[in-house]
């Protein structure tokens, strides 16, 4: 029989994350936008609430949840912030991820215990600066030579990648040419501190301004054969796996801020009076209120349903990236549409529909853009 | 509880259905305690507290039916109090210190059991629920008669703690009620508790100022929400809460030897004759004159009003 139940557990999990979303990251959400500080405390604070690791087995510190656990874990973050909701969607998906999915044993016992207490963060190093939607044409090379390789090129746009809770990066690189004349991909896992590998905090950002992003430099970077995450020539096998999982947690962001912004715009709207009445009560309001729960509710289902695809170990990409496309574009109208429903107080700083709308661009680029999504659609339903 | 323990504390009999706590009970011969009351003797081994909690109506969400006068509770959402996790916080945190076994109880639907859920995930030792048709409509006298009935059942206990008061009926009179029922110690409005060498010190806030008082356990304190910030259910905390099997047990009113006309409707005098929703008006008095005179007249309205 087709059931929506979460089990007692999910239903306790969101509305624990939920209170702590309430209790300890929106008080402090604007400030840290407005300093673009990364709060590492908070880190350490989602860490010890046990934010990190929800798929990876108990062995390595993890909590073994499942996806839709994880991604409401994520959601519930990202309707009170987005930097924050980024912070563990990238810090799982992209940072343990990899480790955990392709790292031999000893990996895993290295990195994967203090990554899942939220002692300790990871980055995922694909993007550079001539590569974008481009993935294939990374130019960060590897070359081996006496039992070491040496990695020389640089990455952009790397999330938890600078901070002092860094402890490792996932770097894909060029390691040689295929057979057929096209490049080989192999990733290695670069501990932060290791000589010739410089991380550099990128500041300015539109948007999750208190997520840590950083540019990665490698110079004669050498390291040992170990470092390699699963074999040689299996990069960019991984990077895929790892974008389709990454996907979900970009979703639940895209979600989760859809339902934050909704949620700011309804109360809003009961309370602001104009022509003597609550202005949910004109048509012109409360039509773009109710567009945006059928919206909302329409993603939630989408999402949660790649999710139990993925938990039930059956093929998820497709609807992965429909959910990461929709959600995404869900929360861009509803973002527009509850600053327009505050008029002059949405633009302003104080309110936190301002946040969500800058916020929201991101999800639409990062990740994969919305155009990326629709050719993984496009190809996935025989175009 | 424990065999071989010469404790003092809440009388019960066996405990159909319950599991030994999973804590480890180290009970050396030590010396006897300062003897409390007659063939009282308090070990400092470890505390078997329990807390008693209610699922209320989420805060906001709460209406009143103007037809029948009570509460609508359909489609809104069950919340622990939040006083009670004031006192599940405080339970914890005592038995940090001094060890035990932390149980949490609490009469309602069946629905009731996720708040239970809640506790164990907060770090509970074990829960029980009590639940039975004849609970139902019970008002404080019937509901303070169950309890104390289940404590009974399942103790001894060494403290009984209890938030202030629930949201939904805001009477505060179950703590007090419990403890008469038991025939043991209470202190309310507790914003402070201390327990040393089997003596409860509490700091009760008053009207103007707070009283400290002393007290030999057992005893039964009710708490505010200024004692303690409650800790939130970690993830691991809530997996292990909702997997365990034997951490929750439930009990109906055979199971705790209650007497059917002393629990729920039947055993509740209470009659809600009308539940009204005050109405808030406004009045506004224009004052004329001088200054002075205003003044003046502004001074005799807020004698008149008491508000001087």
């Amino acid at each position: 029989m087709l059931s929506f139940d979460l089990t007692e557990d999910q239903e306790i999990l969101r509305k624990s994350v939920r209170d702590f979303a309430e209790k300890e990251v929106a008080p402090v959400a604007a400030k840290l936008d407005e300093e673009e500080k990364f709060d590492l405390d908070l880190v350490r604070k989602m860490g010890d609430m046990g934010f990190f690791g929800p798929f990876v087995s108990e062995e390595y510190g993890g909590t073994n949840v499942g996806y839709v656990s994880y991604i409401i874990i994520v959601e519930e973050l990202a309707r009170v912030d987005g930097s924050t909701a980024a912070t563990v969607a990238a810090g799982n998906s992209l940072g343990i991820g990899p480790i955990f999915y392709f790292g031999s044993e000893d990996q895993k016992r290295r990195f994967l215990p203090a990554l899942c207490e939220g002692k300790r963060i990871a980055g995922f190093g694909l993007t550079e600066p001539n590569a974008g939607s481009d993935a294939g044409g990374s130019q960060t090379t590897a070359a081996f030579k006496d039992g070491r390789w040496t990695i020389n090129g640089s990455k952009i746009f790397i999330t938890n990648a600078s901070s002092d809770l860094t402890s490792v990066v996932t770097v894909q690189t060029v390691t040689g040419r295929k057979p057929d004349g096209r490049p080989e991909y192999s990733c290695f896992l670069l501990p932060a501190g290791t000589p010739g590998f410089t991380r550099k905090k990128m500041t300015g950002k539109l948007m999750w301004r208190s997520s840590d992003t950083a540019e990665l430099y490698f110079e004669d970077c050498r390291i040992g054969e170990d470092a390699m995450l699963g074999s040689r020539g299996a990069g960019f096998h991984q990077m895929l796996k790892t974008l389709d999982g990454g996907r979900l947690s970009i979703a639940a962001m895209g979600l989760g801020g859809a339902q934050g912004a909704y949620e700011a715009a309804l109360k809003y709207a009961r309370e602001r009076k104009q022509f003597g009445m609550p202005i949910c009560k004109f048509q012109a309001i409360a039509f773009k209120l109710a567009d945006m729960a059928v919206e909302i509710e329409a993603a939630r289902n989408l999402l949660y349903k790649a999710c139990w695809l993925k938990d039930s170990g059956k093929p998820f990409a497709m609807e992965a990236a429909m959910a990461k496309l929709y959600c995404s574009e869900v929360f861009g109208r509803v973002a527009r549409e509850a600053v327009q429903i505050h008029g002059g107080y949405g633009l302003m700083k104080e309110y936190a529909v301002e946040r969500f709308f800058r916020d929201q661009k991101l999800l639409e680029i990062g990740e994969g853009t919305s155009e990326v999504q629709r050719i993984v659609i496009s190809r996935a339903i025989g175009c | 509880m424990t065999s071989g323990r010469e404790k003092g504390g809440i009388h019960s009999g066996g405990q159909p259905g319950l599991s030994q706590p999973a804590h480890g009970v180290y009970n050396p011969p030590l010396p006897a305690g300062k003897p409390i009351g007659p063939g009282r003797v308090w070990r400092f081994l470890s505390m078997e507290i329990a807390v008693l909690v209610k699922q209320v109506p989420d805060t906001a969400e709460v209406k009143i039916d103007p037809k029948t006068g009570t509460l609508i509770r359909e489609g809104v959402e069950g919340v622990v109090n939040p006083e009670d996790l004031n006192a599940v916080e405080a339970a914890l945190v005592l038995k940090a210190r001094h060890g035990g076994c932390v149980t949490v109880l609490t009469m309602g639907p069946p629905q009731a059991r996720e708040a239970l859920l809640e506790t164990l995930a907060m770090g509970a030792d074990r829960a029980v629920h009590l639940t039975d048709k004849a609970f139902a409509g019970a008002d404080t006298l019937a509901t303070s008669y169950t309890l104390g009935k289940a404590v009974e059942k399942l103790g001894p206990f060494d403290l009984v703690i209890c938030g202030r008061q629930a949201i939904d009926g805001d009477t505060a009179q179950i703590g007090p009620q419990v403890a008469e029922y038991l025939g043991i110690p209470q202190a309310t409005y507790v914003q402070e508790i201390e327990i040393r060498d089997g003596v409860l010190r509490a700091v009760r806030r008053l009207d103007a100022g707070t009283e400290t008082i002393e007290t030999p356990l057992p005893a039964l304190v009710t708490v505010l929400g200024s004692l303690n910030s409650p800790r939130l259910p970690t993830v691991p905390g809530i997996i292990d809460a909702c997997s365990s099997k034997d951490r929750l047990s439930v009990m109906n009113a055979a199971d705790i030897g209650a007497r059917a006309e002393k629990t729920g409707l039947r055993g509740s005098p209470t009659v809600v004759w009308k539940t009204e929703t005050p109405k808030s008006e406004r009045r506004c008095e224009m004052l004329k004159g001088s200054p002075a005179v205003q003044a003046q007249a502004l001074a005799a309205i807020l004698k008149k009003r008491n508000l001087s």
